[in-house]
């Protein structure tokens, strides 16, 4: 491949977003078509690697590798294997359909359009990058459209809401950006794959300490911090119901579909493979803090009245399931079975990413339609009997619920099911009390269905409700027709990430 | 004509086909989503003869197709199809009693405006039960038991505007996942355990001898051996599907949907799934059996279980008055009774059990539905009455059906099957206790359906609706009176003296001798209970809707305690609700004071070092830097006062300093 | 006691500068002043005159040398005192020393 194409990806909708930023006369249907374009770029683009991908090769492929700062042996480095093809295509699927989704929004699309641009071409960097300088570039950048995105069209608590999200997500930030740079001072790379391969072979515990000195331990903890702030790990989450709940919708779905996979990408690309030991050492704590981030996310939901933070939670329960599948992984040892569990776990925790960012998606635009009719109320007491008004919209919504319920057939289950598996495999414990999530999570779906959608007509509903109709046909039913495909045809995805997982597994260091 | 294993996947195929015509079909295309439904099932039905034959050519074997569905690892992912006799009796009498129902369905939904949407959903149900039978994975097994659940979520939520049904749906739902919860358990440690989820698979299957020696072999929590761990796991599943003890407040619940819903999936099928799953995996249930030193067997819990069910639903029921929740605590116990006969070792009784008791349940179902539907949706028998007279053919199927599953005699299939289970019970070395409970529910059951009878069909009409009623049209009598003859002749299939059905079930079945004590036993039971009903409701049947019931004057508080359920659900409400609330409770305080409390100190201190900051750098740095200079200022002010422009002060100065030098080059060494 | 020529010298020099001195300090006429400036110049080239005379024996023509350049000096310096005198006479009116005291911080 000549062509640099992973450059492409990434700056084609950076620059788009600057083209955006420069067309200031543009009418509202030129900005339309034009940002839509550069955002199925992705997706174009994405497809096209699809077909040339090998799934066999687990290293990276399409490299793209140019000395950058000599004097700091940095180099632009840019990677494509399964798991970044997952996000990319993840990516340029949830993207396009959000800015369809931001066609309502009355005031100044011009400018929406091209921080969502921005914001999208920094999420693909982040997928992309192999070495830290520009990965962590764009892992900060992506932070500036997304408050702008918040707290300009958000709802009443933008403001706030979005000075928590950035502030915090750049606290942790800060941390990973001290743990790096103490990284390459011991080792002199900033190469993730290099600083992986330091720490298989025992490099990196000899040039850093090993695993009970201070130095290892702060470094660890350091990206560890960074990372778990951006998934993220309970207790650091606060920010998460807020953001997503005063976001508006198609930055909802951006935010639960891309930028939270942005946290579990950084702990399969950088924590795992560079410190497997730390992580293994107190992968017990760590179980508990996902099993927290998912039994305490999935009973908060249930409380919660506000629709929005209730779909926020309910991530922060999925993506929880991820951050289980990885942490029992790390926590492995003992004997051989113990690759076959560790390979469905991860296996689960990558195609959950993929699922769970369609799923998330397709509710979050199904509560901005809710909101969008009731002129702005996302109250759970606001509606009822939704599904007499509006059958076709209920029953889009209900693929999607039970989607995220992880009901067999759907895409969600897959995962969920590959997760528990690996999970069980190694720490049954953990399994087990994860189900309390899953019963939490059905009850409050459920409740959810009801109270909106059964029964008989309520609250907003009753000032008239029209069914589904237009363009938002066409976010909804690529979400939907994806679920169900995937749900009967996991291999679509399975195959792409399959040999990486098993090579991963292969290389898992018992202790 | 027969079917191999490889075409198996037809049978779910076809209704499931027929529910994506049905959801894709607007709201006037009736004869279009019907007749799609009525012709897909139809065809599964031959199909699924096509089945029977070819189980039949050779029942001891398990005809298996597997294949891949995604990569994992190494390895793949697989499912797999299973034919055997149990797989294609049951799928012959679900897409039999299925039909039928299907056909009944046109009738009794008539009038309503959701018709197409409603066989949409009958096929969808249709297809997931019949992909469960067919299932030769735990896992393919998992995802139809869960699409199952799903198509009666749908079912029983139908008329959705009514809140108690959106209600009774939603609690289906979660009460059969909290047992789901548990067969996922048990299906991971399977998974686990043996690395495959088969169930035959060429000697490497988990119900095959080396994966069920390694299973009993290891000990696990408790002492417990990991098969019975997994069972009882699996069990979880069963309890909660079947509406056993103590997950069976669903059930009742669920009689809000439609009529032909509860005939197929709360009376024939759906429930069933639980009794086939535990039939399905027998030999690993069964497989800490010869162990010795083990705290408990898994097959034993079951049958306690079974026996529990079997007698808490037959009490329950004598004190409803609502037509369809005495047929469904019915349910619930004729499943006990499944149940039981599972947990004594005789599976097959449990099986014969199940297919003779979906057909009389659901025709005893579709008769109150035929009802129902001509008494205008008054479903209180108390309202009811006399009906005997204008709808013969509904009474008298009614009728059948009633001695079917009371167990009347010789001529009845009820009869036959429940035989089966009671000389299993009775044979049952462990304990006689599901024995005796088993013989008390038989009374009972024969006693509340008597009084149902009695008080819905016989005395004079006790309300307006009762008067009015009249016979339906053929597309809902017909079934009745099909369903009728198949509940009569279905039983000669397993009598002891012919055990067709046994045999084949299992070609190891050997017929057992002796069981004539038992058999006058059962028959003086049954004719005791048929008695006490006709006495009590039978011989003055109640004049007025609103008399007292003449067991209620008798015993009014255990009359008010059974009439509400036991108080199941408020003790659930009262524990597991409150218990579910106050989780949520907690874990929304938890976030919003302590952990986001936390954010709050750590911001405030934050923000307490931007003040230090500011004030070191106003204060004390620029501060002292301005006070710095102002003090040279005044240095400087006052150093200038120096200069007095007095000439003389000057030369005062210099002559001083003159004399000062001088003394200093005397006096301060010279040179 | 007997004194040399060069202590009689000596002494009859500062004499004369302290006259010269008190001279400068005590009068409030500035050509007074200035008189009293002359002569303690006048003192130290007296001085330097004895020592060349009397004192120990030096290359020739030091002490003399010095003298003429402060005899040069003192009559630049007087010139330019009278010159000041007469331009201050001019502004202020007044020959008196303490007068012209504007220049102060």
């Amino acid at each position: 491949m000549n062509a640099p194409l992973l450059s492409l990806i990434v700056l084609v909708p950076i620059a788009g977003a600057a083209l955006l930023g420069l067309l200031r006369q543009a009418q509202p249907g030129t900005v339309r078509s034009l940002s839509l374009g550069l955002s199925l770029s992705t997706l174009a683009f994405g497809l096209f690697a699809l077909r040339h991908f090998d799934p066999a090769v687990v290293g990276p492929q399409f490299v793209e590798r140019h000395r950058w700062m000599g004097a700091l042996n940095v180099h632009y480095f840019l990677g494509l294997d399964g798991m970044s093809l997952l996000l990319v295509l993840l990516t340029g699927i949830v993207s396009p359909l959000a800015l369809i989704a931001s066609w309502r929004i009355p005031q100044n699309p011009r400018l929406f359009a091209a921080l969502f641009l921005g914001l999208q071409g920094a999420a693909l960097g982040v997928f992309l990058a192999l070495d830290f300088v520009h990965w962590f570039l764009f892992w900060e950048l992506s932070l500036v459209p997304a408050f702008f995105l918040i707290k300009l069209w958000g709802g009443p608590g933008a403001g706030r809401a979005a000075y928590q999200f950035f502030v915090y997500t750049m606290g942790g930030s800060a941390f990973l950006l001290v743990g790096f740079a103490a990284l390459f001072v011991a080792t002199g790379t900033l190469d993730f794959l290099q600083l992986a391969q330091l720490a298989r072979d025992g490099t990196l515990a000899a040039k850093l300490g090993p695993v009970g000195s201070p130095a290892a331990t702060f470094v660890f903890l350091g990206v560890l911090l960074g990372l778990a702030v951006k998934v993220p790990l309970w207790p650091f989450h606060t920010w998460l119901p807020s953001a997503y709940a005063e976001a508006p919708t198609p930055v909802s779905m951006f935010l639960t579909g891309v930028m939270s996979k942005m946290g579990v990408y950084g702990f399969l690309r950088l924590l795992w493979p560079i410190f497997p030991a730390q992580l293994h050492a107190i992968a017990t704590p760590l179980l508990w803090l996902a099993l927290a981030g998912v039994v305490l996310g999935a009973y908060a939901a249930l409380r919660q009245t506000d629709l929005k933070r209730m779909i926020a939670y309910s991530s922060l329960n999925h993506l929880s399931y991820c951050l289980l599948a990885l942490f029992a992984v790390a926590s492995a040892s003992g004997p051989k079975p113990s690759a076959d569990a560790a390979v469905s776990a991860l296996s689960g925790a990558l195609l959950q990413v993929f699922n769970h960012g369609l799923s998330a998606a397709a509710l979050f635009y199904a509560v901005g339609l809710l909101e969008d009719r009731s002129g702005g109320r996302r109250g759970i007491a606001d509606f009822g009997g939704v599904r007499t008004a509006a059958p076709i919209f209920a029953g889009l919504t209900g693929i999607a619920l039970f989607s995220s319920l992880g009901l067999p057939g759907l895409n969600g289950f897959v995962g969920e099911f590959l997760i528990f598996r690996g999970v069980f495999g190694l720490a049954p414990w953990a399994a087990a009390v994860a189900c309390f999530g899953l019963l939490a999570t059905a009850i409050f779906l459920l409740t959810f269905w009801q109270r909106v959608f059964h029964g008989p007509q309520a609250g907003a509903t009753l000032a008239g409700f029209p069914d589904i109709r237009g363009i938002e046909y066409a976010v909804f039913v690529p979400l939907v027709a994806l679920m169900i495909i995937l749900g009967l045809l996991p291999q679509l995805l399975a195959g792409l990430v399959n040999p990486l997982v098993s090579a991963w597994a292969g290389q898992l260091v018992l202790p | 004509m027969s079917l191999s294993a490889s075409q198996l996947w037809l049978i779910p195929a076809l209704p499931l086909l027929a529910a994506a015509i049905g959801a894709l079909t607007p709201r006037g295309g009736r004869k279009l989503a019907a007749g799609a439904a009525i012709l897909a099932l139809a065809g599964a039905f031959l199909l699924s003869c096509g089945a029977l034959v070819g189980a039949l050519a050779d029942p001891a074997q398990h005809l298996v197709h597997n294949f891949s569905w995604f990569d994992l690892g190494a390895g793949t992912v697989r499912l797999g199809f299973l034919l055997d006799p149990l797989t294609a009796l049951m799928c012959v009498m679900v897409t039999f009693v299925g039909l039928l129902i299907f056909i009944f369905s046109t009738g009794y939904m008539q009038e309503d405006a959701n018709f197409t949407r409603f066989f949409c959903f009958l096929s969808l149900f249709a297809a997931a039960m019949l992909g469960l039978l067919v299932a030769n994975s735990l896992l393919l097994l998992f995802i139809c038991w869960e699409l199952v659940g799903v198509a009666s979520y749908l079912l029983i939520g139908f008329w959705f505007h009514k809140p108690e049904a959106a209600a009774a749906a939603k609690k289906a739902f979660i009460t059969t996942r909290i047992g789901d919860l548990g067969l996922l358990l048990g299906m991971l440690w399977l998974y686990d355990a043996t690395g495959s989820l088969l169930f035959y698979d060429a000697g490497q299957g988990v119900l095959e001898n080396a994966a069920l020696a390694t299973l009993a072999g290891q000990v696990t929590v408790g002492g417990l051996a990991v098969s019975t761990a997994i069972g009882l796991l699996i069990f979880c599943g069963a309890v909660g599907k079947s509406g056993q003890f103590p997950l069976h407040v669903w059930l009742p619940d669920a009689m809000e949907g439609p009529t032909p819903v509860s005939a197929l999936i709360h009376a024939a099928t759906m429930v069933a799934a639980g009794v086939f799953l535990i039939a399905r995996v027998y030999p690993l249930m069964a497989a800490d059996q010869a162990l010795v030193a083990v705290p408990v067997h898994a097959l034993s819990v079951v049958a306690f279980i079974g026996a529990i069910t079997a007698l808490l639903g037959a009490v329950i029921a004598v004190a409803q008055n609502d037509l369809k929740r005495i047929l469904a605590f019915s349910t619930v116990s004729q499943l006990g009774y499944m149940m039981l006969a599972l947990g004594v070792g005789s599976w097959v009784a449990a099986i014969f059990h199940l297919l003779t008791h979906a057909f009389f349940k659901a025709l005893l179902f579709l008769g109150a539905g035929s009802v129902i539907h001509a008494a205008h949706h008054e479903q209180d028998i108390r309202q009811l009455g006399g009906l005997r007279g204008p709808m013969k053919i509904t009474f008298i199927t009614f009728a059948i059906g009633t001695m079917a599953l009371a167990g009347v005699p010789f001529l009845f299939s009820g009869f036959w099957s429940k035989e089966a289970i009671l000389h299993a019970a009775h044979g049952w070395s462990v304990s006689h206790l599901p024995f005796y409970l088993a013989l008390v529910a038989v009374v009972l059951t024969a006693f509340y359906m008597t009084r149902l009878v009695m008080q819905a069909f016989f005395g004079r009409p006790r309300s307006h609706a009762a008067e009015h009623a009249h016979e339906n049209r053929v597309a809902m009598t017909g079934p009745l009176v099909l369903l009728a003859i198949c509940a009569v002749l279905l039983g000669f299939l397993g009598t002891p003296y012919w055990p067709w059905l046994q045999r084949t079930l299992d070609p190891t079945f050997k017929a057992e001798a002796g069981g004539a004590g038992l058999m006058v036993l059962s028959i003086v039971l049954v004719a005791f209970g048929l008695g006490i009903g006709w006495a009590i409701y039978g011989r003055h049947v109640r004049a007025t809707a609103t008399a007292p019931d003449p067991l209620a004057v008798r015993a009014p508080g255990l009359w008010a305690a059974l009439g509400d359920r036991l108080g199941f659900d408020a003790f659930y409400a009262a524990t597991v609700f409150k218990l579910n609330a106050g989780a949520a409770a907690f874990a929304d305080a938890l976030d919003r004071h302590v952990v986001d409390g936390a954010i709050r100190l750590l911001v405030r201190l934050g923000e307490f070092a931007g003040v230090v900051h500011r004030e070191t750098d106003e204060d004390l740095l620029n501060g002292g830097f301005d006070a710095a200079s102002r003090g040279l200022r005044a240095g400087g002010n006052s150093y200038s006062k120096v200069q007095t422009g007095d000439a003389h002060g000057y030369l005062r100065a210099v002559a001083l300093g003159f004399v000062a030098l001088v003394l200093l080059v005397m006096l301060g060494g010279g040179r | 006691m007997t004194y040399s020529p060069l202590h009689l010298c000596l002494l009859f020099s500062s004499a004369l500068f302290c006259i010269g001195l008190i001279g400068a300090l005590a009068r409030s006429n500035t050509i007074l002043v200035l008189l009293g400036v002359e002569l303690m110049l006048n003192a130290a080239n007296l001085n330097f005159i004895a020592f060349w005379r009397y004192g120990p024996p030096t290359a020739p023509g030091t002490g003399v040398i010095f003298v003429i350049f402060a005899i040069a000096v003192a009559a630049a310096e007087a010139a330019v005192g009278l010159a000041l005198v007469i331009a201050v006479y001019r502004h202020h009116r007044s020959i008196r020393l303490q007068d012209a005291n504007q220049l102060k911080g």
